[in-house]
């Protein structure tokens, strides 16, 4: 199915969020996420399942003021 | 010492981590400026670049304090969300709460920001608000929860200083008691030293010392800024006047004519 990851369409076999950001190569990461605009915490990654159309956000630290 | 949410600073300095050529000239302009506390943010990760794991290793090595902003964010439900996404992955309930209302001067939606700091602080969270010197925005922030606000001194990046200096000092003598920090719109230690004389409990300075020359040597001139300000408010400065009064002792003056 497609997904949209940070802003762009991948194709994606995962049918959870981890296996998702596995999948994506954010294995041992420090990154939050949300799914469709929620916030989805570590712990629930696993139970969070994924459908065709959903918008995820990998978010990092970054640089800020 | 400067007490916020329970949490002692010494200094009175708070330095942004953005804009600065390199990070080994952010590292350096921290180390110089000997601030406790610094800002960082959230941003879209690349798998590849990775580019948020470096930024992270390096602000992890400097051993200071982060307060996470959600710079970026015009509503309130896009605040709420970056200050729980930014709570997971800090590992800090300290939100540097900014609600952007308008993009040219990037001031903050302060009924959004009321709104979004009620949310955020009744999930917990310690809430930094960025906003403006009004007070009838203070009072709903800290009837929301807030216990320290951030007011900016001029637009973001701007440089220009204390912009509505009656403002700021009215924001002051209205709520002596509530930490205040000027957030945005320094632009040269001598700002940042009125602040401190006016009796602002800190200043938060990012592209004021980012963009300069010398990051580093600026960062320590602000410092010491902050500190000549604090030190000049504790020892009372004297009360200005119009005309001239000599600070010669008169009495005994030669008559020479």
């Amino acid at each position: 199915m497609k997904i949209l990851v940070n802003g762009a369409w991948r194709n994606t076999g995962a049918a959870d969020l981890a296996a998702a950001l596995q999948e994506f190569g954010y294995g041992g990461t420090v990154v939050a996420t949300a799914l469709n605009g929620e916030f989805v915490p570590v712990g629930a990654r696993a139970v969070t399942r994924l459908a065709e159309g959903d918008s995820i956000e990998v978010l990092a630290p970054m640089q800020g003021g | 010492m400067l007490n916020v949410y329970g949490t002692e600073l010494r200094s009175r300095l708070l330095l942004g981590t953005s804009r600065y050529p390199s990070p080994a000239v952010l590292t350096a302009a921290v180390k110089a400026s000997r601030v406790e506390v610094v800002t960082v943010s959230l941003r879209r990760e690349s798998s590849g670049e990775r580019a948020g794991q470096g930024f992270w290793s390096i602000i992890r090595e400097l051993g200071v304090r982060v307060l996470p902003n959600t710079a970026g964010c015009h509503s309130v439900k896009e605040a709420v969300t970056t200050a729980q996404m930014a709570r997971e992955v800090f590992g800090t309930s300290w939100i540097k709460l900014e609600v952007i209302g308008e993009d040219d001067t990037l001031q903050p939606d302060v009924f959004g920001l009321v709104e979004a700091a009620r949310i955020l602080a009744a999930d917990g969270f310690e809430v930094f608000p960025y906003t403006t010197e009004d007070l009838v925005v203070a009072e709903k922030l800290l009837a929301a929860g807030c216990r320290v606000l951030m007011p900016w001194g001029a637009p973001i990046g701007s440089g220009r200083g204390l912009n509505n200096l009656f403002g700021l000092k009215a924001l002051r003598a209205h709520f002596p008691e509530i930490p205040l920090v000027i957030d945005a719109g320094i632009g040269v230690p001598s700002h940042a030293a009125q602040a401190m004389e006016l009796g602002f409990d800190a200043v938060l300075i990012n592209t004021a010392v980012a963009q300069a020359a010398d990051p580093a040597r600026m960062a320590a001139a602000f410092a010491r800024a902050v500190e000549a300000g604090c030190e000049a408010r504790l020892a009372g400065p004297m009360e200005p006047r119009d005309l001239a009064s000599p600070s010669t002792p008169v009495v005994g003056t030669a008559f020479l004519r």
